[in-house]
């Protein structure tokens, strides 16, 4: 197959080979699981357990409310002890809704469990989707998008083909790896669905070629009937391979338009993780309760896998590991370029957790004084998304926030690429995801002073137009005066020869005269009916 | 347990200005070794001279405008540029010479304009064109080229000479100094001899004199170690020498006696220096791939035009200044494609909502 190459991009050292020396170790159930509510990307989960429930194994404990949100359930049976703000792992270093659960020991599954669909293949694909749905699944290549949505084209959207995102690209993550190499059969299934889901028409399966033992294990597995469908395909490890839409670049040659998603090409991608969990929901019946995380880095003293249930708190994961290594000052949630510090090891392990790496002072030396930007380009050299980092850097600085988007700020994939090989120190990917929050802030803000300006001048019409109708109607009524005015003349012409004719006629007979008053009489009441009538309206107003 | 927080990246970071410039200042050594050897120790006096008033006037500056003086200082920027400067005088240059070119370069080429990163101009050849046009007999001082053991002047002799400003002994200066190969050729071009009469002088080697050409691979060899060591990329050094060597070899052509060989214009004088060290400071020049290629072939072809037409031979320093000027619109010009949109396509619509 013939690939493509992205610019840019870092060639990083591989450091995956500790944690991968052993199998994954599932971890038992711990003494207490703090199960955030909002561990997707999209719109908020709600808790459909009040504090002193017993839920059982898999139960619904947050559900969620809108399009893009995924549900959350109990990864055991036990009590719901709280439900309150709690830490979470998130770069803001907020406290967020968590369902706090004493687990009772017994990892019951309760009558709310799912049936096991072994003749999915024969299910209706709306049900299908809804049983996704139900299952709460994210992405798990750390995005945590909900899967659901993916899997549900907009109408009149195609998708051809179907990709498996195995570029692990970050130093130390090794969760896709020791998946891919100890349930490639899931993973299998998982594509299956998806791809009858989705009705592709090829499957390309990217591993790095820094997984051999993936590949394999892949190769060996690979279903004899799926051998059309599906292309394994191995690429170079440059960071940030993984990237979507690098990825795509790499095994394509095409680029996802900017602003758009790889669905406007017809495709789809996934992690492998995802397509276990998919095969665990519909198969087995089992939403998403737990997930391989790595636990790695020179600060733990045995790096390996480990598949911890949602909600673990870190600590008990590291203590997994072997617990920390002398002298440990940093703990990072996902990769080395893309992952965040966290404050506090008691945070629980979430969807998105795929790493945790634990580095000491000497591993990653704090980087020297920010230095001025020298304009080496040097960023631009490596960024994939071929930005111009340094000019975005300016602009952020400057707060030029038309300009920053002009080059292209939106089409940053955050990969850290710049930041790293930035000789001055500069944290340049900060000044970025300050930029979209404040443009973002912004955005809702002018959205916000639009509805108030259009209902502005919404009524601001309103009145108009009315005062228009009134002028309308205030010309109407005056030309029917007018014209009845007119037809006065007339009639008075009319009654003066009348009255002409009646004199003549009085002149013959006499009490003719009475007769001709009325008649005029009735004329200025009339008159009179309609001014009134045209005050009261201007009194509506 | 509770931990530091700190942004991504989390590695080791993998460069530094300092170290960076560190790399420019070991890249600089073997040419500053072979300019030593062919036009004596007034080179190494000037260096060493040029590095110590570019530290003395950074670390004033630098605390006048209370920034963190030994955080500064470690850039390395300070050094690379009195190197530099002291590079492109004359050997014998006396010392007032070069305080007074640090001393522009560095307190209005740089921190008037913002220190580092800020100034749109490169500091020493601010600096070097200061003292070119306000001081031309002792920018002409240039000794021939000999080799260090025949040199006239001793270490100390010419430590003395630079800081006295005059030749030990009752030595003079017309018997030290000598007309450099630019100024021969264009002497020797406007009094209406030919490039090949000129150039038949036994001091000739391949190209130019032997002593510059020399220098000039020793100096390509400290360049090339730069683009091994991917501190600078290839394509401000190589637009600037094709931007010399295309217009010299077209003319050389056309005229091979009143127009000098394209070899001769890139191992004469600075183009060396010039394209792997001087036109390549990241501060002053473009920085886009298309806007690097367009800028260095400004300089090189200016260099060409100053040198064939202007009034001053060896125009490295004006090329570089004047194209410092073009960067930032060469910047703007040569913006690359996005990745998923077209060449100058608009920005997403909506891509963040
Ligand atoms: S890498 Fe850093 S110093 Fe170099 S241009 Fe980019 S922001 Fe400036
Ligand atoms: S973080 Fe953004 S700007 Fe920096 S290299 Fe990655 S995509 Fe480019």
């Amino acid at each position: 197959m013939q690939l493509h190459r992205f610019h840019g991009g870092l060639k990083l050292a591989d450091e995956t080979d500790a944690s991968t020396a052993e199998p994954v170790l599932v971890m038992g159930v711990p003494a207490k699981l703090t199960v955030p509510l909002g561990q997707h990307i999209g719109e908020a989960t709600e808790a459909c357990v009040q504090v002193g429930d017993h839920v059982t194994k898999g139960q619904r404990i947050g559900q969620s409310k809108g399009y893009i949100a995924a549900h959350v359930h109990a990864p055991t049976s036990g009590k719901v002890a709280d439900i309150d703000l709690y830490p979470v792992p998130h770069p803001s270093g907020l406290n967020a809704p968590c369902v706090v659960i004493e687990p009772d020991g017994r990892d019951e599954w309760g009558d709310a469990r799912m049936e096991p669909w072994l003749d999915w293949d024969t299910r209706d694909l709306r049900a299908l989707r809804q049983r996704l749905r139900a299952g709460g699944i994210v992405g798990l290549g750390g995005a945590a998008f909900p899967t659901a949505v993916k899997l549900n084209p907009r109408a009149g959207q195609r998708i051809h083909t179907l990709i498996v995102n195995g570029a692990e690209c970050e130093p130390y993550i090794s969760a896709d790896d020791m998946l891919l190499r100890t349930a490639p059969e899931a993973v299998f299934e998982g594509i299956r669905i998806t791809a009858r889901l989705l009705g592709v028409e090829r499957v390309l399966f990217a591993v790095e070629d820094n997984m051999p033992e993936a590949m394999r294990a892949l190769t060996e597995t690979l279903p004899t009937e799926l051998r059309d469908l599906i292309e394994l395909v191995s690429v170079p490890s440059i960071y940030p391979t993984g990237g979507e839409r690098q990825l795509i670049k790499v095994l394509t040659g095409q680029e996802v338009p900017s602003g758009g998603l790889p669905a406007d090409l017809g495709m789809v991608c996934h992690n492998p993780g995802t397509f276990k969990a998919i095969c665990d929901t519909v198969i087995q019946g089992r939403p998403l309760l737990s997930r391989i995380v790595t636990v790695t880095g020179p600060g733990v003293k045995h790096p390996r896998n480990v598949e911890a249930l949602l909600g673990t708190p870190f600590a008990d994961v590291i203590e997994a590991a072997g617990g920390y290594a002398e002298g440990v000052d940093r703990l990072v949630m996902g990769g080395p370029m893309m992952g965040f510090a966290v404050h506090d090891d008691s945070i629980p392990v979430i969807k998105a957790t795929n790493c945790l790496l634990a580095t000491r002072p000497q591993d990653t030396p704090s980087p020297g004084p920010v230095m001025p930007c020298i304009r080496c380009a040097e960023c631009a050299a490596v960024c994939p998304a071929q930005l111009l980092p340094q000019q975005l850097y300016w602009q952020a600085k400057a707060k030029d926030f038309d300009a920053i988007q002009d080059y292209g700020l939106f089409d940053c994939i955050e990969c850290g690429c710049c930041a790293y090989v930035c000789p001055s120190n500069i944290p340049l990917v900060q000044y970025y995801r300050y930029a979209k929050n404040e443009i973002w802030a912004r955005e809702k803000e002018r959205q916000k002073s639009d509805i108030a300006r259009e209902r502005y001048e919404f009524r601001q019409e309103r009145i108009e137009r009315e005062e228009r109708e009134k002028a309308e109607r205030l010309a109407k009524k005056k030309a029917a005066v007018k014209n009845k005015e007119n037809d006065g003349d007339k009639q008075a012409a009319i009654q003066a020869a009348l009255e002409r004719a009646q004199k003549k006629k009085a002149a013959r007979a006499e009490g003719s005269e009475k007769n001709s008053e009325k008649g005029t009489g009735s004329e200025t009441n009339g008159e009179e009916t309609s001014t009134t009538n045209d005050t009261r309206d201007g009194d509506d107003r | 347990m509770r931990f530091r927080t700190q942004s991504s990246p989390h590695v080791i970071p993998a460069h530094s200005v300092g170290g960076v410039m560190q790399q420019v200042l070991m890249a600089l050594v073997p040419g500053t070794l072979a300019m030593t050897w062919f036009f004596g120790w007034g080179v190494l006096v000037n260096v060493l001279l040029g590095v110590l008033f570019a530290v003395a006037f950074e670390a004033a500056m630098v605390a006048a405008r209370k920034r963190p003086v030994m955080a500064t200082l470690a850039d390395n920027s300070a050094i690379v540029t009195g190197w530099l400067f002291a590079l492109a005088i004359p050997p014998l240059a006396p010392f007032w010479v070069t305080l007074i070119g640090i001393a522009f370069a560095i307190i209005v080429a740089k921190h008037l304009y913002g220190g580092l990163g800020y100034n749109p101009f490169n500091p020493a050849m601010v600096g070097y064109v200061v003292v070119l046009v306000s001081f031309p007999r002792e920018m002409a001082l240039w000794p021939a080229a000999t080799t260090l053991p025949e040199s006239p002047l001793t270490l100390l002799q010419s430590l003395q000479t630079v800081l006295t400003g005059s030749l030990p002994g009752a030595q003079e200066w017309d018997a030290v100094t000598r007309a450099t190969p630019l100024d021969a050729m264009r002497e020797g071009l406007v009094s209406g001899r030919t490039v090949g009469e000129i150039t038949a002088s036994p001091l000739f080697g391949t190209f130019t004199e032997t002593g510059w050409e020399w220098v000039g691979n020793f100096f390509l060899l400290g360049g090339l170690y730069l683009l091994f060591r991917r501190i600078i990329h290839w394509h401000i050094p190589v637009a600037v020498i094709l931007g010399v060597a295309i217009p010299a070899g077209f003319f050389w052509l056309l005229d091979p006696d009143s127009f000098a060989s394209p070899a001769f214009h890139v191992f004469s004088g600075a183009v060396i220096i010039g394209a792997f060290f001087i036109a390549t400071d990241p501060v002053s020049a473009s920085t886009t791939p298309l806007g690097r290629i367009l800028y260095g072939a400004g300089i090189g072809v200016l260099i060409f035009v100053i040198r064939t037409w202007g009034g001053y031979p060896d125009a490295v320093a004006f090329a570089v200044l004047l194209m410092n000027m073009v960067a930032p619109t060469l910047d703007h010009l040569t913006r690359p494609r996005v990745f998923g949109r077209s060449r100058g396509g608009p920005p997403p619509g909506d891509g963040h909502a």
